[in-house]
């Protein structure tokens, strides 16, 4: 009798821990028809995507693929400037995070970014978290001197800074700022953490350390990670959408995705023959 | 190579030759154009440093404590610079009070929120004019405006023409300031949830404050030494006032009025008070560079 | 799998190096198989010595492709086709290593059985020494090609050879029954029966992995009856979860 491969390969899924299973969980964030234009250039052509709740989304394609643009959408950031625009919704709880009279802080302190490269605030490391809590609640000094300590453990800071909080936070090295900047974001307390390229500018060592991070911080909170590095999404993410000239060409849990995605632009960017 | 007397010199010999005196000739040229910077640099640090030895030399002797505390009095009873110090220092004071606010505002316009648009480009092309425009020219604008309707020079003008003079400076080095923050920073204070207006003054203000200071006290600098601006608004006191209703008196204009006349005793503290002022905007000038340097 | 070459044009050579050095041990293996057949058709002892020489050449190329394989995998990091493709490689030198050694097995036999006086004909035999033969050539060239249809075709025909092998099975118990004398010999050729329906089973699973390799779906473990190839039916997608 043959050997049972198929036997083998069903339970590939199964041995890859719980993070094939994405499509089961409701999303946080559905994205429909979401187009996006730098004035008359449409970067973004009719994305349709679930952001499963407590699981992390990995975005990878080609240079601009509009991955990047995607992420920024989330939070509105391209409200900063004009002449971009998006059309199409992004429901959260029902309501269109797109409409024009959301409360863009609000609505930012429930959907965090951390960028690539680390924006330490001109201030003490205390200050530099304290400032994004002080902008939505107001909290005594105690209270405070919690949620620092909290947001500094979870992004594995603390045992590191316990001792400099008052010190200026330029002094910290670059693995060491860009964990800052996740503190900084978690500490207003969000549901969605949106982390573009987190460790481009990062050595290796702390990148894994920033990688360990998001597989603790995804029991808490819903991530989407946009990343060049294929290796990366492949570690982290729980499902993972392909973009390639605007479009998301195929969305797929990573053990698929990685080893038997279904469109041949996916295989061929993967396999990196091309991009 | 011994061997070789009779052969023809061969393509790598050639080129070693060529080479060589490539070489030779741009040794030449470096050191000749090293010699001439050299001598530029000299050319300016002599007049530099003979407009200081001179001002030392001829300022030092008229140096004393009666200096600073007496009044300006008429030729031959001594006197000081006292009411053209303190005259100095506070239309200096308001001129810097009254403009800093109104460029730094400016300034963060520009560079916050009209960074590509057409009014931005004319507001910063008429501040470039202001800030070389004579200052003469400022005087006599302030005048009519603030002498003229009022029928009376006042210290009030003075300050004014100054601040005048501070704005487009100011203007200049905030925009350039905070030009330098980059993008990131800003949307990282957005992306937390900051409206615009806490995120620059909170974290641009904060991460521009170094080269926005420096950009003020180059702006008192330079406003401490101007003269035409004042003779035609707070036009000079022989007396001691305080009042800035009335004229007042500054230092430059009495230096403009000792240095011209006849007598000896005046013509002394005018280089007293030149030695005064330019001793005053190096020390302001070296405070600034030394404050930068410590923060960065 | 995909016609267009990587971007590092030395990963897709590392690659191209791997599938020649299968397919050279598919080769020597595929002879091997012919000579051992032929041995026994034809009482040859040559065709059997021989046979049984080239298993070294085979374990040799067996460790060659485990050591490029590991070395692709760790230097790579290869992804989706190229990932299955190398531990396909991996898995296809072992099977084709475990069908050079039945083959060099049914060589050995073969002359043990030339010694022996056989009564009744090996046609039988010979039919399905042919049949695996073929199945093998297939299932070799598919490798070569990455071919998953010539892949269906192995693994569809693979019920023929079991077939084949349970008659032949029990026309041999018939003749041990008949004569006690036919004992020895019907067992040798029983075991000879069982090694070719083995060297079958193997070349079914390469086709396989050939399979799985190429498309990214696995083969369904019950094979279809008939013989058309809309049976694509029957391979269930594993992917989409």
């Amino acid at each position: 009798m043959p050997v049972t491969e198929r036997e083998a390969s069903a339970d590939q899924t199964s041995t890859l821990s719980a993070r094939s299973s994405a499509a089961i969980a409701p999303p946080r964030l559905a994205i429909r028809n979401l187009d996006f234009f730098y004035g008359a250039n449409k970067a973004l052509k009719g994305i349709n995507l679930d952001l499963p709740e407590k699981q992390v989304t990995g975005m990878i394609g080609p240079s601009g693929c509009g991955k990047s643009t995607l992420l920024r959408c989330l939070n509105r950031m391209y409200d900063l400037y004009p002449g971009q625009r998006a059309a199409g919704e992004v429901l959260m709880d029902g309501q269109n995070i797109l409409a024009s009279d959301v409360d863009l802080n609000a609505l930012r302190s429930r959907i965090g970014m951390v960028f690539q490269k680390p924006t330490p605030f001109p201030m003490s490391i205390y200050d530099n978290i304290a400032f994004g809590v002080r902008l939505h609640e107001k909290l005594s000094r105690a209270q405070m001197d919690e949620r620092v300590e909290w947001s500094l453990s979870r992004a594995a800071l603390w045992t590191e800074v316990k001792d400099r909080l008052t010190g200026s936070a330029m002094g910290l090295s670059g693995g060491q700022q860009q964990r800052l900047c996740i503190a900084r974001t978690i500490a207003t307390r969000p549901e969605v953490i949106l982390l573009d390229e987190p460790t481009s500018a990062l050595d290796p060592i702390s990148t894994l350390k920033v990688e360990e991070l998001i597989d603790e911080l995804k029991s808490e909170f819903t991530i989407a990670i946009v990343t060049h590095n294929m290796q990366q999404a492949a570690r982290c993410a729980d499902q993972v959408g392909f973009f390639y000239l605007g479009e998301l060409i195929e969305v797929a849990p990573a053990g698929a995705m990685f080893t038997a995605p279904k469109q041949k632009k996916t295989q061929e960017y993967i396999t990196g023959r091309f991009g | 190579m011994s061997a070789s007397l009779a052969a023809p010199p061969s393509a790598a010999s050639r080129d070693e030759d060529m080479a060589r005196s490539l070489g030779r000739r741009r040794r030449v040229t470096d050191r000749v154009v090293r010699v001439l910077c050299w001598l530029a640099a000299g050319v300016g640090l002599f007049f530099l440093a003979s407009i200081l030895v001179t001002l030392v030399m001829l300022g030092y002797k008229g140096l004393s404590f009666g200096v600073f505390t007496h009044f300006t009095l008429p030729p031959g009873s001594g006197g000081g610079l006292l009411n053209a110090i303190v005259g100095s220092l506070i239309q200096t004071a308001l001129g810097t009070l009254i403009g800093t606010p109104i460029g730094l505002m400016v300034g963060t316009y520009l560079s916050e929120y009209a960074a590509g648009s057409k009014l931005g480009d004319v507001i910063r092309f008429v501040s470039d004019i202001l800030l070389s425009a004579p200052s003469i020219l400022i005087g006599l604008f302030v005048y009519q405006i603030l002498v003229n309707p009022f029928n009376g020079f006042s210290g009030w003008a003075g300050a004014v023409a100054l601040a005048v003079i501070v704005i487009p400076i100011v203007v200049r080095t905030t925009e350039d300031m905070l030009r330098l923050i980059p993008t990131a920073l800003r949307e990282a204070a957005v992306a937390l949830g900051a409206p615009k207006w806490k995120s620059i003054v909170f974290i641009c203000y904060r991460a521009a404050l170094d080269g926005i200071m420096t950009g003020v006290l180059l702006a008192v600098a330079r406003i401490a030494g101007e003269t035409a601006p004042l003779l035609f608004t707070s036009l000079g006191n022989l007396n001691w006032s305080l009042d800035m209703s009335r004229p007042m008196s500054s230092l430059p204009v009495t230096i403009y009025q000792y240095a011209g006349s006849a007598y000896e005793d005046w013509v002394q503290l005018a280089w007293v008070g030149a030695l005064i002022i330019t001793a005053g905007v190096l020390a302001l000038n070296i405070v600034a560079r030394v404050a930068l340097r410590k923060r960065t | 799998m995909s016609d267009v070459p990587h971007i590092v044009k030395s990963f897709t050579q590392e690659l191209d190096r791997l599938r020649d050095m299968l397919t050279e041990m598919g080769g020597i293996v595929e002879n091997q198989v012919a000579l051992a057949t032929k041995a026994i058709v034809n009482q040859d002892s040559d065709f059997a010595a021989e046979a049984v020489q080239q298993d070294a050449a085979v374990d040799s190329l067996e460790r060659q492709i485990e050591a490029a394989v590991i070395r692709l995998l760790a230097l790579r990091q290869p992804m989706a086709g190229d990932l299955r493709q190398i531990v396909a490689g991996l898995k296809i030198s072992t099977q084709l290593e475990r069908i050079g050694d039945y083959a060099k097995n049914v060589a050995k036999r073969s002359i043990v059985l030339g010694q022996l006086t056989l009564p009744f004909s090996l046609t039988g035999l010979a039919t399905m020494a042919r049949l695996v033969q073929e199945n093998l050539r297939l299932v070799i060239d598919a490798v070569g090609e990455s071919d998953s249809a010539k892949a269906i075709q192995v693994w569809q025909s693979d019920e023929s050879i079991d077939d084949l092998y349970n008659s032949i099975f029990r026309e041999l118990v018939t003749y041990m029954m008949e004569d006690p004398r036919n004992i020895t010999s019907c067992t040798h050729l029983l075991f000879i029966a069982k090694n070719l329906e083995r060297i079958g089973d193997h070349a079914t699973n390469i086709a396989e992995t050939v399979h799985y390799a190429a498309t990214g779906l696995t083969l369904e473990e019950d094979r279809p009856k008939g013989t058309d190839s809309a049976s694509y039916a029957l391979v269930r997608p594993q992917g989409a979860g």
